[in-house]
Formats: C-alpha cells, structure tokens, sequence
C-alpha cells in the first residue's frame, strides 16, 4: 500500500491553501530551475524510465509521445496542450489537482514544455469548473509575479506563458483533436489522423496534447528519477495513480494509491467496502463510463491497471470506479450511459451520429423487456457497426459499455424479454 | 451536440448588444491570450462574457453578430459555435440556473430524488422555469464530480453530496433570495471519505502521517 511520502498530491483533499506559499512547503517548485538545467533529453529520458503512461485514458507513454516531438522548430511554434476538459463519467480527479494542488499542474506544465521546446501552454478546462478554473488562475498569477513563468521562467532562461482557456460544455472536446479545433474556436468535431498534433496541431503548429494528472505529476518524478515512479506498478503499468471511486461503495472517495492495487483492496481499504459487503457486489466499471462493465467474479482478484483489465476485457481508461451493489438495475445503468453518448456525439460521423440514437432507443427498450430475444444480438451487431467506423473513439467509447453488459449480463436481458413476453401475451 | 439548438424566437431577441467598458477591457486581455491573427480561438470566452453581461444569463443573436465582427469573422461561424455548445444558452434562463446530473454515478447514488425534490419544490418540470423568472430546472449530463454524487450545479456552484433534505434546504435558501453554501452538504470538504481522510493526514491536520486502518473484509 502506498505511503504518503511517496504521494505526489498531497494536497488532494484541499486541507491546505492552494496558493503558492503552501504548495512551496509541500515541495512544489524546488530547483526547478536545476531541472531545466538538465536539459530536454534528460527530462525526456526521465519520462521514458518512469513508465508513465498517459493519465486521461488511453494511457500511451508519456515519454515516447513527447519524442515524438520536432527536436528543432522549423520556424513554427511549438505547444503544449493540457487537457483538463474532464468529462468522462466517474471522472473526477483533475478537479482535485486543479482547485487544491493547482501549482503541481503549472509547474508541469513549465517543464513539460521546455522538454517539447515550446514557449507556450493552454490549459483546456471544461467550463463547468468555474471555480477550479478560479483556483487555477490565480495560482498562475501568482506564479507570473514570482517569476516562476513569463519571461526567463524560473531564472532559467527560458520564455514561458501559460494560459487557461474554458470550454463550453461538449464531452467532445476531451478528445485531442476535437480539443484543439475548440480551441482554435470551432465546433469541437475530431480531426482526421494524420497529420497528429505532433506535426500539425494547435493552429497548424507542433503540438502535445496531455492530460493533467500526466503533467502534474511530472516535477515530482524529475525531482525524484524516473526509477522511483516506476518502482509502484507492475511491468509496464508503473507510477501511483488517482483513482476515484463512486457509487455504491460506504465512503465514495478520491485517492493516489499504487497501480496495479487490486481492485478489492481499492475499495475495501479507501472506501470502507461495497455498500452491504463485498458479497453484495454485482459489477464495477473499472476504468469510467467507456470501458466494459466487470462482474464480480473477476472484481474478486483483479488488479487496477492498464494490462490487467485489458486481459479482462476491460481498461483502466481514468481510473473512475464505479461500483454496482445487487440493488442495481444494470440494464438501466448501462442504457443511462448509451443516452449520455448519443446526447455527446458530435454529429460529424454517420455512424456514431445515428448509432448512439439507434443504441440508446434499442437499450431504453431492453430496460422495459419490451424486445425480443434475437434483438439482443441485433443491438450487438449495431455496436459492432459502430466501434471501429468513426473518425474519434466516442463511437467505441459507446458500444464497448453495451458489448459488456451483452456479454456479461445477457441472462438478465433475456429474462426481461421474457418477462414482457409473457405479460402481454396473458 | 447532434440534438438540435436553435437561437430563440424573434420575439425575444433583442436588437442590440455591446460590452460594459469593463467587459470590453476583459474581452481584449481574452484576445491578447491567442496569437496575432488567431484572435477566432477567443469565440468561446466572448460568448461566456457575453451571457454573463445579458440578463436571463442567454447568448442574443446580436450578439453573436457583434462577436463575429469584433474577431473579424463570419457570422456563421459564431453561430455554429454558440450552437454546438450546451453551456450557451440560446433562450433566457431563471435567476438561478439548476443543473441536476442524472448520469449513470450520480443515478446510482439517487439523483432520481433529487430531480423529484426540485420539481416538486418547484412546481416546473424539466426544461422549464417557474413563474416568477426565479428558477430554471434542467437535467445535465456527467459535471465530474462523482465522488461526491448526487449533485446539481446551481449558476457557476456545485452542490455535492445531495439528499432530498438538503436539496429542499437549497432551493427554500434560494427562494428566500440567500445564498446557499455551496460543496458538499454533507459536511465534508472534498473528496477524502465522509468521516475524515484515511491517507494524508499530516497534510490534513487530522493526525500522523502514513497508516490508514487496516481494512475489514466486507466491511459495511
């Protein structure tokens, strides 16, 4: 179990100010100026051995994403982009970073930036975080007058500005290229790869697009080596992580633990149990509304990571539990998830634009019973329609939750059918 | 969005919009974030600013159109933007703007009674406003908040950890023209369990560092 000398947000709970002078007592911004001084490669390098992988979802590593990186401007700037448009149900840890530890982000931001050689960042916030959004300017202005960003940041020679920029509302946008496109100020409607950010993103320029809790915990691994993160985790599944858990759980919380935590010891260690014992539990989403649905029996041993859920059928996608006890209609539980997918599609892919309303209406209907039994693989073979045929990943995000529940959840479907069934035939 | 936003009806819209002198002073330090020649990537917090500054917190066509020709652009591409986004609202709205989540975290933890409380409490269904312009109710979807469901946004605050109780004490503090605390209603600060942190004490001023309680299998 992890101790808190090795937690890198340690103001999570926001017990202390966010402000500067705290997050200084807390370590933030010591001898950044030193790191920088390491220069690109080395900081490059440290994330590579830190086995960080990306924090928003689809958890690609860190390092390699940032090598991709031009290591010389062919005159166009380059950027960083902070992904802070949190939205994926069960997800809500980079609000904690960003309203009580919001100096570990800027900071991250500092440095990530100069490894990409880039002399700007924007922070991509959903606008519905009006006071984490506060939070975080003002600790930004306060970086700015302590001369820890802006011109010569930090002393060390290098120019850097950080803005912050709101979006409006569309769970769209926490797609990367979608994000972009918002803020260069359009509909947030994905781009087509290729070109990726890396050669042709922020208004054409080179551009990294990461999430929050990837560059917040960025200083702490320079401060410390890319081998003490990597310590935590299994192969390849390395760090300490936030996770959240929700739903039927005694004490729904927010905590940095260890990857590769099991998933029992999450919830039975941070959250006091499953509401009604661990006996009671029918499912958990492991990894946030777009990742497949566990039951119980794999629940019982599986560990909190990248592969390990993979193996399962599942992901870690944010690391946002959410935990199902036997009270639960899992049917509605799901079909609540196709009706959020089909309010959030951006309408530019036919697939997706008519398949998340044909899901959404089949799933309604699959609640009630009011099916017949061949519609179950009927529904399946849409979101096998869709998965795949989609420019972004919202198409799979909202056929993967149908296929679990399809594949893991079947009986209870039919027995709906039936049920319906024989009323209406009475 | 692929479900339909269309401004409102001609009736309502009025026939001019400017900035305050103050809101312009904002809108050019929002402009100044964005490159020379970029200034489109200040569409969407020119829209924020101007709902802020129209009364019923709505985004006019007009202003839409002054937008378009501040950042020298097409209206169209105001329009399609102002649209596209939940978070612009293209009719007036109540004084106080409820915004229940009803995804499947803040379902399972019992949203259901807090959307019945506010109708209710109420009288208006959802997509509605009460008579006296005092309360618009709608559903939203995920705020990202989910360790603290159920929970509604009320204008630019977050009520957490909601109960009927506690949501009837919202709105009866709102229809008395007070301000309600905002956050969790359940006493507790953020995100750590309901009876204190059990990682990170020190930092919480609630006790030594490091050792949470040892778990109890199947604890209840």
């Amino acid at each position: 179990m992890l101790q808190d000398k090795d937690r890198i947000f340690t103001n999570l709970y926001g017990f202390q100010d966010f402000g500067l002078k705290a997050a200084q007592g807390r370590g933030n911004w010591d001898g950044t100026k030193g790191l920088i001084e390491k220069g690109q490669d080395w900081i490059i390098d440290e994330m590579k051995a830190s086995g960080m992988r990306g924090r928003g979802g689809a958890g690609f590593p860190t390092g390699l994403k940032w090598s991709f990186m031009p290591k010389e401007s062919d005159g166009r700037p380059h950027y960083l982009v902070v992904n802070a448009d949190e939205g994926e149900p069960g997800t809500c840890k980079d609000r904690e970073i960003m309203r009580n530890d919001p100096h570990t982000l800027i900071e991250g931001c500092l440095l990530a930036s100069f490894a990409m050689r880039a002399h700007a960042a924007y922070i991509y916030i959903r606008g519905e975080f009006y006071h984490e959004a506060s939070n975080l300017q003002r600790a930004i202005d306060e970086a700015y007058d302590a001369g820890l960003v802006g011109k010569n940041a930090c002393g060390s020679g290098w120019d850097f500005d950080i803005y912050l920029h709101l979006g409006a509302g569309a769970y769209i946008c926490g797609e990367e290229t979608a994000l972009i496109e918002s803020l260069e100020g359009k509909k947030g409607q994905p781009r087509l790869k290729p070109p990726f950010p890396a050669n042709a993103g922020l208004y054409g320029c080179p551009t990294t697009v990461n999430n929050v809790e990837s560059i917040a915990a960025v200083p702490e691994i320079l401060r410390r080596g890319g081998a003490w993160f990597s310590s935590f985790g299994r192969e390849k599944n390395h760090g300490t992580k936030l996770f959240a858990i929700s739903g039927h759980v005694e004490k729904p919380c927010t905590v940095e633990e260890a990857m590769s935590i099991p998933l029992r010891e999450l919830i039975e260690r941070h959250c006091g149990g499953v509401r009604g014992g661990w006996d009671n539990l029918l499912a958990v989403i492991p990894g946030g509304s777009s990742v497949p649905v566990l039951t119980k029996d794999v629940c019982d041993d599986v560990l909190m990571d990248f592969d390990s859920l993979r193996e399962v059928g599942s992901g870690l996608g944010t690391a946002a539990v959410i935990v199902m006890d036997k009270s639960t209609d899992i049917v509605y539980a799901i079909a609540r998830l196709s009706e959020f997918y089909k309010h959030e599609s951006c309408g530019q892919c036919t697939p997706c634009r008519e398949g998340t309303g044909w899901m959404m209406r089949m799933m309604q209907r699959m609640v009630r019973g009011e099916a017949t039994l061949d519609e179950i693989d009927l529904l399946w073979d849409v979101t096998k329609q869709v998965e795949g045929h989609t420019i972004c990943a919202l198409g799979d995000a909202a056929a993967w939750p149908i296929q679990g529940l399809i594949r893991n959840f079947r009986p209870e479907m039919e027995r709906r059918i039936k049920e319906y069934r024989a009323r209406i035939a009475a | 969005m692929s479900h339909l936003r269309r401004p409102a009806p001609r009736e309502l819209q009025p026939t001019s919009f400017a900035f305050t002198p103050e809101n312009m002073d904002r809108a050019k330090k929002i402009i100044a974030k964005y490159p020379q020649g970029r200034q489109q990537s200040a569409t969407m917090p020119l829209l924020d600013l101007a709902q802020r500054q129209t009364e019923g917190n709505w985004v006019p066509t007009v202003a839409m159109d002054y937008i378009a020709d501040m950042l020298d652009m097409p209206a169209i591409r105001v329009y399609e933007v102002a649209t596209f986004y939940t978070m612009y609202n293209l009719a007036p709205v109540g004084q106080n703007f409820i915004q229940v989540c009803t995804t499947t975290p803040c379902w399972l933890r019992g949203s259901s009674d807090i959307v019945k409380m506010c109708k209710d409490e109420l009288g208006i269904g959802i997509g509605e406003t009460t008579a006296d312009g005092k309360f618009t109710l709608i559903e939203v979807e995920c705020l990202g908040a989910c360790v603290n469901a159920p929970m509604m946004q009320i204008n630019d605050d977050y009520y957490e950890d909601l109960t009927g109780e506690s949501t009837r004490n919202i709105l009866d503090t709102l229809k008395r023209g007070d301000k309600p605390k905002a956050g969790p209603q359940s006493g507790r600060r953020g995100c750590e369990p309901i009876d204190g942190p059990k990682v990170l004490k020190a930092f919480c001023g609630c006790g030594a560092a490091d050792q949470p309680a040892e778990p109890k299998d199947g604890e209840a």
